[in-house]
């Protein structure tokens, strides 16, 4: 059996007692992504040289008990900088850029020795939801390597399900973590806003980004989200609050949880496949003792226009910094305008440069009031169709997509197909609140993604119904080997 | 005189001294090596984020309560969007509708009247880098250490009426942010820089007449040219049937004249939103105390107290207020002993002369306000001449030290003594006894000349005084 199977907390402790080498754990890596790589393309860089090193170092130093990372394989989304270690964010007007410093998540991860592998694929700039915009390579799904992976956090997904990483580091901002684990089989957070520090991933939508793991399982992911969450002095908009310790959250008992269930999340539009596997999740939770209720949320129906309003006004602006000045790829021309238009034009794709004018548009004056104010009115009405369903439950349930993975360039030259993908998870985002998804079972042989809801820093009590879920749903889900032919 | 009344509005930026910039810890200093004091915060790398610097908040607020504003208990920060290469995030972090500071007032004296010049919103926001373009052409550099550093900008109301109100609200404007010590106000540096806007209107009409914006007024006398130039072509223009139309022009010192920068036509449009990455910011009463406490004593008040207190002129006082350190120094002579008036005209005369003929402040010169007091009381007591005087001045206005010790040790000491002074005059008058019987005569001049003559010959340590009175005696004798 491959050792990431077996999880962070016997991983760790078989390092400890030097029954594993960190040596072997990276050995793992490497061979699995020489093996099937080259079909799934999760990695845009690799970091071998280096992570070897590091290893070495750990089989020679020994492993600090109290850094449970030390020593594991961890892929790194490209859009969180790592100093010395190029960044892209999937992009060719950064294909040559070395970032200055890393960000905060990554010093993070760095301090407890996590080793890291190498940087992984994404839609360009985290706009997508298919890992198909990415400049230089389409991530597929390892269920099924005609399909996506999910986006944009894909080549996260698609590592850490293919058995390439023992976990990732994804983004957030309108489902990236949770969409691509669901189609990919594994478990994704997005921490509350302000959970983890902002410092360092390259801002598509700075009010909505959160950075979060993705993992085999929910106690190696509430492992990781320990080690990356925190106040950050570098990020005014990260929480001062202390930081649980999730693991302890995972105690197999949720009797008297009351969940509810939106109805809008089993409605039209929804996969009947997605939406019995979901069914199913939600008797067993019952089963475990849960209290189940239909809820609504009315006006997320309104959260995708919102959503697109919103994210793409703000990367507007985040985006603008990508002007060929300072770094990143300059078109050469005499003429300034010229080189700004040049470069940009040339360093952008097509997904990214729809956002930035729907996002100036939007911004401009005469349009303000009837677009972006409006948003962030809708906005706040999703936030209290929430906080009005958490007066009385302590966790919403749904699926987290409307259906498995799609064919590869089934919906590239549809955007608004593409961007209904979200529709279950960009409320969340809007209202700041965290959610996980992990797999519920399968349809058609692709895994179905159980979304879970939680108030504003409820990230334990999320922990804890996923692990109950997770230990008794009867089921495991191994990497589909044999879709990669390996 | 004019049919139309003139209306000048006038927008100022001026540059906190804070120890860092307003968003990263890089050091706010002006003069470094080029690209030195940068970061990947301020440089607008990808994935940083801004933290805001308390103290630029705490400055900002200090200056909006200097010029009698109401600060927002709750304000914000936003995105000012435009592309340029001084411009590293390709936006500016600026506050759009919720300024720190609102409705206040600079006051002006104009011929003897005090007018109200409304202050119609300071806010704060973050400076550009500076672009050095390459004199063949071939390219321009840019210097980002200025890039991130705060600024307050000033919005005034339309209510200037002329050229020179522009010219004294700056001045006054200039001597608050002294007076605070939030800014080295410094137009050479940039550390205050100035647009104006000016329209024309016939009397009695409400509405405003159509502006134009000026730029590159690089000092407060070239506002108040740019000013009354632009408004005689304003003037010029609706006389002649013509329109004038809304543009930003450049003033040029040269040719004295402004000329088309850019047209409306040009104007941006910002695409100002919240700035998602700083936090809402609360300005509680508690704070603004703290700042309303540091706040010193402002320079229309030092007038008053001036006339008041010391008996000064209303223009002594005026004059003297103006710039701060000219004002301590003042204070601090007086407070060695030193009679206030006579103080005052050594400041605005002598001294006044010579620190503008040398491009200098009075803190820049080793002269201490206890040297003045000294010299001003060394003629008070006769020890010197006012004459002499001038000569220790130059002494110690380039040298510093002690005005008795310089009076020592160029044995300038005047000579009062009778006895001696008789003496001395004897072989003087005897030489020039034509020019007495010339004065018994009627003649007034040979007075004059015969006290010359005993100047000269005693190097000017005679005491005038006395001289004239002793050559009087010796004239009746004849």
């Amino acid at each position: 059996m491959p050792l990431f199977e077996e999880g962070l907390v016997s991983l760790s402790q078989k390092l400890h007692s030097k029954e594993i080498k960190a040596s072997d754990l990276v050995d793992e890596a490497f061979t699995r992504i020489h093996d099937v790589d080259g079909d799934v393309q999760a990695f845009l860089t690799l970091n071998e040289e280096a992570a070897r090193e590091e290893a070495k170092a750990i089989d020679e130093n020994g492993s600090a008990e109290d850094a449970i990372l030390s020593g594991m394989p961890i892929g790194i989304k490209d859009n969180m900088v790592t100093k010395g270690l190029k960044t892209t964010c999937a992009s060719h007007i950064l294909e040559n850029y070395d970032p200055l410093y890393d960000a905060t998540v990554v010093e993070k991860v760095k301090a407890q020795k996590a080793i890291t592998i190498g940087k992984l694929n994404m839609d360009e700039f985290a706009m997508g939801s298919s890992t198909e915009t990415s400049s230089f390579a389409i991530t597929k799904n390892p269920w099924d390597l005609e399909r996506v992976p999910g986006g944009s956090s894909g080549g996260s997904a698609a590592a850490v399900a293919a058995g390439e990483v023992l976990f990732a580091l994804g983004t957030d901002t309108g489902g990236s973590i949770r969409q691509p684990s669901a189609f990919c089989g594994v478990v994704g957070m997005k921490p509350t806003y302000g959970r983890v520090s902002r410092y360092g991933l390259v801002a598509f939508a700075s009010s909505l980004d959160q950075a979060g793991p993705i993992t085999r399982t929910v106690e190696d992911n509430a492992y990781l989200l320990e080690t990356i969450s925190g106040l950050d002095r570098h990020d005014s908009t990260s929480a001062d609050l202390a930081v649980p310790h999730y693991a302890a959250a995972l105690t197999g008992d949720i009797k008297g949880l009351r969940v509810a269930v939106p109805k809008e999340y089993l409605g039209e539009g929804i996969d009947e496949l997605v939406k019995a596997n979901i069914r199913a999740a939600i008797k067993q939770l019952e089963s475990l003792g849960a209290v189940v209720d239909e809820v609504s949320l009315p006006h997320s129906k309104y959260a995708v226009p919102a959503y697109y309003i919103i994210a793409s006004s703000e990367a507007s602006a985040n985006l603008a910094r990508f002007d060929g000045v300072r770094y990143g790829v300059r078109a050469e021309t005499n003429d300034l305008i010229d080189m700004y238009n040049k470069s940009r034009s040339e360093g952008f794709g097509d997904e990214v440069k729809r956002r930035i004018m729907l996002g100036t548009f939007a911004l401009s004056s005469g349009y303000y009031d009837a677009y972006y104010k409006k948003a962030q009115q809708v906005r706040t009405l999703i936030k209290q169709d929430f906080e009005k369903v958490f007066k009385d439950h302590d966790i919403i349930v749904g699926p987290t997509t409307p259906t498995t993975a799609f064919k590869i360039g089934e919906n590239i030259d549809d955007p608004l197909t593409m961007y209904a993908n979200d529709l279950l998870t960009i409320p969340v985002n809007l209202a700041g609140i965290p959610a996980i998804s992990l797999p519920c079972g399968l349809a058609d042989g692709l895994p179905v993604g159980l979304q879970m809801i939680g108030r504003p820093f409820g990230e334990e009590t999320l922990y804890r119904a996923a692990h109950a879920y997770e230990q008794t749903a009867g089921f495991t889900l191994t990497p589909a080997k044999g879709a990669m032919n390996k | 005189m004019s049919n139309f009344e003139t209306v000048i509005g006038l927008e100022v930026h001026v540059e906190l001294k804070t120890k860092t910039k307003a968003f990263c810890g890089c050091a706010n200093q002006f003069g470094a090596e080029p690209n030195t004091n940068t970061c990947p915060i301020c440089l607008g790398h990808p994935g940083v984020l801004p933290i805001l610097n308390h103290e630029a908040v705490d400055y900002a607020i200090k200056a909006a309560l200097a010029l009698n504003c109401e600060i927002s208990r709750e304000t914000k920060f936003d995105r000012k969007n435009y592309f340029y290469p001084d411009n590293p995030k390709a936006y500016q972090i600026s506050q759009f509708d919720q300024p720190i500071g609102r409705n206040g007032y600079i006051e002006i004296e104009l011929d003897g009247e005090k007018k109200r010049i409304g202050v119609h919103r300071l806010h704060l926001e973050e400076d550009a880098g500076k672009l050095n373009h390459l004199e063949d052409g071939s390219g321009s550099l840019v210097d980002f250490n200025r890039v991130g550093t705060p600024l307050i900008e000033i919005v005034s109301e339309a209510d200037m009426r002329d050229p020179h109100e522009a010219y004294l609200y700056l001045e006054k404007l200039k001597a608050i942010m002294q007076y605070i010590d939030v800014s080295d106000v410094k137009m050479e540096e940039g550390s205050l820089r100035c647009d104006a806007n000016i329209s024309i209107r016939p009397f009695g009409q409400t509405t405003f007449g159509t502006k134009t914006e000026l730029k590159n007024l690089n000092s407060f006398t070239f506002v108040e040219k740019g000013l009354a130039y632009e408004e005689k072509r304003q003037e010029k223009v609706l006389l002649s049937g013509g329109e004038v139309v809304q543009e930003t022009r450049r003033y040029n010192d040269a040719t004295k004249a402004t000329t088309v920068m850019r047209g409306k036509e040009g104007s941006e449009d910002y695409r100002y939103f919240p700035e998602p990455d700083i936090i809402k910011l609360k300005i509680d009463q508690e704070w603004i105390d703290r700042i309303e406490a540091e706040i010193p004593e402002l320079p229309d008040s030092r007038q008053k107290r001036y006339v008041e207190e010391f008996g000064l002129p209303e223009y002594d006082a005026m004059v003297l207020t103006q710039a701060k350190t000219m004002s301590d120094f003042f204070q601090d002579a007086v407070a060695e002993g030193a009679d206030a008036k006579l103080v005052s005209n050594w400041l605005m005369g002598d001294v006044s002369a010579y620190l503008n003929s040398k491009y200098k402040t009075i803190d820049q010169v080793p002269m201490t306000a206890k040297g003045l007091a000294k010299l001003v009381q060394l003629i008070e007591k006769g020890t010197i001449s006012s004459k002499i005087a001038k000569k220790v001045f130059k002494d110690l206005i380039e040298k510093g030290g002690d005005p008795e010790e310089i009076v020592k040790a160029k044995g300038l000491v005047q000579i009062s003594d009778e006895g001696a002074l008789r003496e001395m005059l004897a072989p003087i008058l005897e030489a020039n006894k034509q020019s007495m019987i010339d004065y018994k005569n009627g003649k007034d001049r040979a007075l004059g000349f015969l006290v010359g003559q005993v100047m000269k010959q005693t190097h000017g340590k005679a005491n005038p005084k006395m001289v004239n009175k002793i050559i009087l005696e010796e004239i009746d004798k004849l």
